[in-house]
């Protein structure tokens, strides 16, 4: 009886621990979601340091409030990352949460926020299409642009300047790399390319070369699109297996994250032409007003990845909107929501603004691999491609008709 | 795996209190009045998704603590049921997705994954302790790479979202209070149908068969048949959990049948310890608490090692876990009360 009885008091305090969601005044509470574990944990740290980077710039405060960063973290699957905004919004309180990081993240993060329509959501890094595309949430904005955006201008390039004609696809099995593939083809089959075999493999694998046995011989090159660990091991394993096919990079793949890697990876690497929201060698002055400030943080890479900037974008939007509300979310954020639907503003990368579905409008960067003079690998620029929209410059009701982005879609064997 | 105590306390003419056990009723009074005094989070993330890990942790405890077999697959079982939900009842990822109402699925969910713990039982009976667990953690990664590779019934690493839990007498289950006591209401009558059937003659061959299969056998006893009836009643708790588990997330994905998942259900029954039914429930508390709020305490970078960390003391302090734990502080606390006296 009186074990039963002490157990059951241990667990009725333990289960009735208060909620300390008293945010004072003077502070304002920020969540922050990124992938702190699984495979894209490097990633979510470099996502990390481009926010940090935003709060510094404003010395930690916003309309005179201090700015109080909460972190929430998933490991790349929807589940978790719902289960962390979920914390983070019903348990510590945030009224504006940035995040998350990867494509189906976002989708599930997005549904999440209809069901909290207090609460605002500004997107981290995740680019899949849908997201915003088709069935968005009133109070989701991405400040940052999808993976068909950032594809703007590749497929092109790698059809007139590189000439290849027939390329094989090798990308991650998840609604982010449809969507990047998605953008390659859009062009590349439209400038008359042929895409005979797309390989998907699944987040986090290890073993390769199945995938590497089944790319056709006759390919002029290969466009890989895989983030973190898989495109080190992929690049690596395939480089063993004596492949010589030229590249052609997804916007994650010839990332700092991967960039940063030692071995022989980096001679396959070099030469290899990709998009995305930056490049490295760009040498606007408030990119590099941006590299310094971003190379304060602790741990940062030789240049910020993509996801550094994508969040620092976000969280910049942010902080700029809370500061024209005076930090006051108290009528459920519905001015923050006005004032970021309105906003447009000078980022490092050139102007972002979003449209009417509250995704950004904004300039993506052709690049190519080279090595810099201190021997870093780096994404030189080759050309801009200026503010590209969500429908990549197609009439949106013709763009509608394309369809969703899947496996099967787009196709030009 | 020490001896799960089977009589406690027979002495005849009890009355209701003494048979049922005061520790019980506080526990239920506790429990019912919880909701007066928590937060929605507490409600469900942290109370209702803990009673839905625990009953999935507590068809493990029936199955180890009871039978000697050692799982890693009672996630893969109740991912069944999930995806059952998912592709019987309605989901927006346009998908499958009968459009069954919720009193024709829920029972198609929990008989597929009674169907196939049983299947999963009958294959894994014939081996003992590391093989079966063995089996069981080749069957839970195969069972992930399929559903994550898998179009036509699983689509794949997204799998199913958009799943809602039924609204029936005016009510929508998924609302934090209702769905508290839809979590405590299966979690108790888990709790008391293991606990019953434990003593019950079923459950007594059971143990005996852990103890001596050899003997069992030789008194006549069919020993596969009993096994492979514990997995099929664990297949039931572990279904049962999952179709909440999906009411819960909404979504159905890869995730979260994965192995890291599954790895989790055996912290959580061992944390809790093997020995009660109780158990799994205080197991799964402290790792939901853990993995919910360790973030807080050292930051992103850190916490999963703080986790590990906090695992390994109470693995260590104690090899039965916190119900062991709780076993050798008793006496102490009784030599206390004895000591106190005037």
């Amino acid at each position: 009886m009186h074990r039963r009885t002490l157990l059951a008091l241990a667990l009725f305090t333990g289960l009735t621990a208060p909620s300390m969601a008293l945010a004072a005044d003077d502070t304002i509470k920020i969540g922050l979601l990124a992938t702190f574990e699984g495979p894209f944990t490097v990633l979510g740290e470099d996502g990390e340091r481009g926010a940090m980077t935003a709060v510094a710039e404003t010395n930690g405060t916003v309309a005179g409030k201090k700015i109080e960063i909460v972190k929430g973290s998933s490991d790349a699957s929807p589940d978790s990352a719902v289960r962390a905004a979920r914390k983070l919004v019903e348990q510590d309180g945030v009224k504006v949460l940035v995040g998350p990081l990867s494509g189906d993240e976002g989708l599930a993060v997005k549904d999440y926020a209809k069901t909290k329509p207090d609460v605002t959501f500004i997107n981290g890094t995740s680019a899949a299409q849908d997201t915003t595309l088709r069935n968005p949430a009133e109070n989701f904005f991405r400040f940052s642009t999808d993976g068909a955006q950032w594809m703007a201008g590749l497929g092109t390039y790698a059809f007139n300047e590189k000439g290849y004609k027939k390329v094989a696809t090798v990308a991650e099995d998840y609604s982010f790399p449809y969507t990047q593939v998605f953008g390659f083809m859009a062009e590349f089959c439209k400038a008359g390319g042929h895409v005979p075999s797309k390989s998907w493999v699944p987040i986090g694998n290890k073993d390769f070369s199945s995938v590497i046995a089944a790319i056709p011989e006759d390919v002029d090159a290969i466009y890989v699109a895989l983030g973190g660990a898989d495109a080190v091991n992929f690049l690596t394993q395939y480089q063993q297996a004596g492949g010589s096919a030229p590249l052609i990079g997804g916007s994650i793949t010839v990332d700092q994250t991967v960039l940063t890697s030692k071995g022989k990876l980096r001679d396959v690497l070099k030469g290899t032409p990709s998009a995305g929201p930056t490049a490295d060698t760009n040498d606007a002055p408030a990119w590099k007003a941006f590299v310094d400030a971003y190379k304060k943080q602790p741990g940062a890479f030789p240049s910020p990845s993509l996801f550094a900037h994508g969040y620092y974008v976000n969280m910049k939007a942010t902080l700029l909107a809370l500061d024209q509300v005076g930090g006051d979310v108290s009528d459920g954020g519905k001015k923050l929501r006005e004032a970021l639907s309105k906003l447009s503003f000078d980022t490092p990368t050139g102007k972002v603004s979003l449209d009417k579905n509250r995704n950004a409008v904004a300039d993506i960067f052709l690049t190519e691999v080279t090595e810099g003079s201190d021997g870093n690998l780096l994404n030189k620029l080759v050309k801009v491609v200026p503010q590209v929209n969500q429908t990549l410059g197609i009439p949106e009701d013709e763009f509608m008709k394309l369809g969703a982005v899947n496996r099967d879609n787009p196709s030009c064997p | 795996m020490s001896l799960a105590t089977a009589a406690d306390g027979a002495a005849p003419q009890q009355n209701w209190l003494d048979r049922i056990g005061a520790g019980h009723v506080i526990l239920a009074v506790a429990l019912l009045l919880y909701p007066l005094v928590a937060s929605d989070f507490f409600l469900t993330q942290i109370a209702g998704y803990s009673m839905i890990f625990g009953v999935l942790a507590l068809s493990l405890m029936l199955l180890a603590g009871y039978g000697g077999m050692l799982s890693l697959a009672q996630i893969t079982v109740a991912g069944i049921a999930a995806y059952a939900v998912a592709i019987l009842g309605s989901n927006t990822s346009n998908v499958l997705g009968f459009g069954w109402p919720w009193w024709i699925v829920v029972p198609f969910a929990v008989a597929a994954a009674a169907v196939t713990s049983a299947l999963i039982g009958w294959i894994s009976v014939r081996t003992e302790g590391i093989y079966t667990l063995m089996i069981t953690l080749a069957i839970a990664t195969a069972t992930f790479y399929f559903a994550q590779q898998n179009y036509a019934i699983f689509n794949g690493h997204s799998g199913y979202a958009g799943i809602h839990a039924p609204v029936f007498w005016g009510i929508d289950w998924r609302d934090p209070k209702p769905f508290y006591f839809l979590c405590l209401g299966l979690a108790m009558l888990s709790y008391a149908a293991v606990l019953y059937s434990s003593r019950s003659t079923f459950g007594m061959t059971l143990q005996a068969i852990r103890d001596n299969p050899r003997r069992m056998r030789a008194l006549g006893y069919h020993v596969t048949a009993h096994k492979v009836f514990a997995w099929f009643l664990a297949g039931i708790l572990a279904g049962l959990a999952g179709v909440l588990l999906v009411w819960f997330n909404g979504r159905v994905s890869p995730g979260t049948i994965g192995v890291d998942v599954a790895i989790d259900i055996l912290i959580i029954a061992v944390i809790g310890g093997l020995r009660h039914p109780i158990g799994p429930f205080v197991g799964a508390i402290v790792v939901i608490l853990m993995q919910t709020f360790a973030i807080d305490i050292v930051g992103a970078e850190r916490f999963n090692t703080l986790i590990g960390l906090v695992f390994l003391a109470i693995v260590f302090v104690s090899p039965d876990g916190i119900l062991g734990l709780w076993g050798r502080i008793k006496p102490h606390l009784a030599q206390g009360s004895l000591r106190a006296g005037p």
